[in-house]
């Protein structure tokens, strides 16, 4: 589904992604971890599209296409979804408005009809009672005064409104409670299936508890210095990001 | 630098949808400003004798004044002796019904998008349509009439209401009020008249059409409304005009008078012509509104969208005399292209307990010049005085500017005078997760300026509300993507 080959991207005056190679394939959860400032949201957003990067060398294929080829909103339109780390405030424009005009979008861009009202009402109820949200969410404006975790709750919420088929969670679990979290991998876990995959991106290893992921990634540098199931996620949590400096070390030296 | 961001700063390019010229035979005098001008405009009218004084001492009075240069807007002079001061199309003025109005004229309103008929039938908003400076039709003139309601073209309410006219004219703005004003009441063309009996809630939204058609005529509206004690009207206003070359100078005046217990609310959506994207050609537009509240517990809300125009300069203003009153004004205020605006209100607290709120938006993309000019004035009786003032300002692309202007001025201590400002920019990061979500760059940056001007939209009529998105989207069309 995604394949990433030796990816480099860089912000204006900085090089950030510095050979990234990644395989993730359609039924599959990734997770990403790494320390603070490893890359792990400009990974997320070079696939989003955002144009403050630039990619330097490297490509990225999604389905068979050519993803860097396409626009932000087509990205969308195909199935690609991002999950904030910061999700971002519009003042005026409320939540229920917002995420029926990104259905709609993506049903235009596709030439499908618009979302009657009903059956976006019926979806929309579902999705709140599934992530434990307050009908009252829906009236205010998006994300404005919302607090952390309502915040990504609501990423969440849009991910399970526009059934992305790539996922890529950036950090959804900072600033949730124990029972927040478990709503949200609940949400995620819905998702979860054969035709789908999800990358999640965290800090912490105990969001792994929820959402157990086939692989673990850990970034650090702009590269992927190890990969490996499950028990990567442990053993990081165990012995901190620290421990990775002289595998860093060592993978940059093989790098070279 | 991004996408996006060259995006933003292409925003200027917006097309005028309104721009044709109807082609009706219009009657027009020499250009050029004199007291016989006045006298003639006067007698074209066949007014009486006190008004044609009236428009005599005004005129002399604007002599004696200067243009005013205190506002933030910047035009090449006005030549006035170049304006032409009276034009009204040639044909029957007395219609009974749109079956007898020039069928041109009928089809300049659809090009517009608002059919007089299908207002009449799905809106039930009787129009009094001003083309040029003549009104050429009046409708749902029976439904007002019984209700004890006047609704018609100014130059008839001379006629058929002589001593209400006299009454009221210039008592909410006198024709020494400004340089604009004096000119309007020394020239003026025509307009609305409007009167709400005692204790009647007017049944319909009352709408006027502006349009400013034939080349190189001023425009000189007048308008007055009244609300008799306990009374309550709606008035809509709209205007667009065809595409030229030339400045055009408009100067209107509107006045509105709330009884005891009386409620006005005007709401306008304006979309003159601004001028081409270079900056060259729209209207000039110098108007004077301000409404006073007589009356105890009376309230007038000023609700306007203002989105053409090359220059605007307007305060719709309230004067709050009677206890208890209440003063409004919510504004979207855009300038994109070459655009100025100085608008903004002025709200005078006289009697007790008065309030009033300011709720102003001003968008301001390409090299539009966006300022907000307040004053709150709390005269020495007005005890427990309250105003609540915010002025909000959104900036698209960052070679526009937004300026704020607050005066405030209190002489009693138990006022409470609250302001607050804000200035934003349309993000990239906002347009960014739009565009995540699936939407394109032009429909999140409509949906980001929509939902900053909510506050204002929700107070619109409607149906109006409905064209005024329209019309932000219009005017932001184009100009991404
Ligand atoms: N737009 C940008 N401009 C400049 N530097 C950036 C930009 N985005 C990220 N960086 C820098 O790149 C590095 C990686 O950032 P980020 O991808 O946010 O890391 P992570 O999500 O792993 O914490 C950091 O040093 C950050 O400061
Ligand atoms: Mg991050």
């Amino acid at each position: 589904m995604l394949e990433i080959k030796n990816l480099h991207a860089k912000s204006e005056d900085k090089d950030i992604l510095r050979g990234i190679n990644l395989q993730v394939n359609v039924g599959e959860v990734h997770a990403i971890m790494g320390p603070n400032g490893s890359g792990k949201s400009t990974l997320a957003h070079v696939l989003a599209g955002r144009e403050d990067y630039e990619v330097t060398q490297g490509e990225i294929l999604y389905n068979g296409q050519n993803l860097l080829e396409m626009n932000i909103e087509q990205r969308a339109a195909a199935g690609l979804f991002l999950a904030y780390q910061y999700p971002i405030e519009i003042p005026g424009v409320s939540n229920k408005y917002f995420l029926k005009a990104a259905m709609n979008a993506v049903r235009k861009q596709h030439g499908q009809p618009l979302i009657d009202t009903t059956s976006f009402l019926k979806l929309l109820k579902e999705n709140m009672q599934l992530l434990g949200m307050d009908k009252s969410m829906m009236e205010r404006s998006v994300n404005e005064g919302f607090s952390g975790g309502e915040k990504k709750r609501n990423e969440i919420l849009q991910m399970a409104m526009l059934q992305p088929k790539l996922a890529v969670l950036d950090e959804t679990d900072s600033g949730l409670d124990i029972d927040a979290l478990r709503i949200v991998a609940d949400g995620v876990n819905t998702l979860r299936g054969p035709d789908r995959a999800i990358i999640v991106v965290t800090h912490y290893q105990r969001l792994l508890d929820y959402i157990v992921p086939d692989q673990v990634h850990v970034l650090a540098e702009g590269r992927i210095v190890r990969s490996g199931d499950r028990t990567l996620a442990l053993e990081l949590e165990d012995k901190g990001y620290g421990f990775l400096e002289t595998h860093s070390a060592a993978a940059s030296a093989a790098a070279v | 630098m991004s996408t996006d961001n060259a995006l933003l700063e292409e925003y200027s390019q917006r097309e005028y949808k309104h721009g044709f010229v109807t082609d009706i035979e219009a009657d027009a005098i020499a250009p050029g400003l004199n007291e016989d001008v006045v006298r003639l405009i006067s007698s074209k009218k066949n007014e009486p004798g006190w008004l044609l004084e009236w428009r005599l001492k005004a005129y002399r009075h604007w002599l004696t004044l200067k243009e005013p240069t205190w506002h933030n807007v910047k035009y090449p002079p006005i030549r006035y002796q170049d304006s032409i001061y009276y034009s009204a199309p040639k044909q029957q003025i007395k219609l009974n019904s749109l079956d007898e109005v020039d069928p041109r004229l009928l089809e300049t309103y659809e090009k517009l998008g608002i059919p007089l008929e299908e207002q009449k039938a799905l809106a039930g908003v009787a129009v009094d349509a001003v083309f040029d400076s003549v009104s050429v039709a009046t409708t749902y003139k029976a439904t007002l009439e019984e209700h004890g309601v006047i609704f018609g073209p100014f130059s008839e309410a001379v006629h058929k209401y002589p001593e209400l006219v006299k009454q009221y004219l210039g008592s909410v703005v006198p024709y020494s009020d400004n340089f604009f004003a004096a000119l309007n009441s020394a020239v003026f063309s025509d307009g609305s008249f409007c009167f709400i009996p005692k204790g009647v809630r007017c049944p319909l939204e009352l709408s006027t059409y502006f349009r400013i058609n034939a080349q190189n005529t001023g425009q000189f509206e007048r308008t007055l409304i009244i609300a008799e004690e306990g009374s309550y009207v709606s008035y809509l206003e709209g205007c667009t005009a065809p595409k030229r070359d030339e400045n055009q100078l408009h100067a209107a005046v509107v006045e509105l008078v709330a009884m005891k217990d009386a409620q006005i609310k005007y709401s306008t959506v304006q979309n003159w012509y601004p001028g081409d994207a270079d900056g060259k050609g729209g209207i000039y537009n110098f108007v004077t509104k301000r409404g006073a509240c007589r009356g105890d517990n009376s309230k007038i809300s000023w609700t306007q969208v203002e989105t053409g125009s090359a220059i605007t300069w307007k305060y719709p203003s309230v004067i709050l005399q009677g206890d208890n009153s209440v003063g409004e004004f919510y504004s979207v205020a855009v300038t994109a292209n070459h655009q100025q605006a100085d608008t903004g209100t002025k709200m005078i607290h006289i009697g007790k307990n008065t309030k009033s709120t300011i709720i102003s938006k001003g968008i301001s993309a390409g090299f539009g010049q966006n300022s907000y000019r307040g004053q709150v004035k709390i005269l020495k009786g007005a005890t427990n005085a309250r105003n609540f003032s915010q002025c909000d300002s959104l900036l698209i692309g960052d070679r526009c500017g937004a300026h704020t202007f607050p005066y405030i001025q209190v002489r009693n201590t138990t006022a409470k005078v609250e302001h607050e400002a804000s200035t934003s920019k349309v993000g990239e990061d906002q347009i960014y997760y739009c565009r995540q979500r699936g939407l394109k760059t032009e429909d999140a940056v409509n949906m980001i300026v929509n939902g900053f001007c909510k506050e204002v939209y929700d107070v619109l009529p409607m149906e109006f509300a409905v064209e005024a998105r329209k019309l932000l989207s219009v005017s932001l069309e184009g100009s991404v993507g």
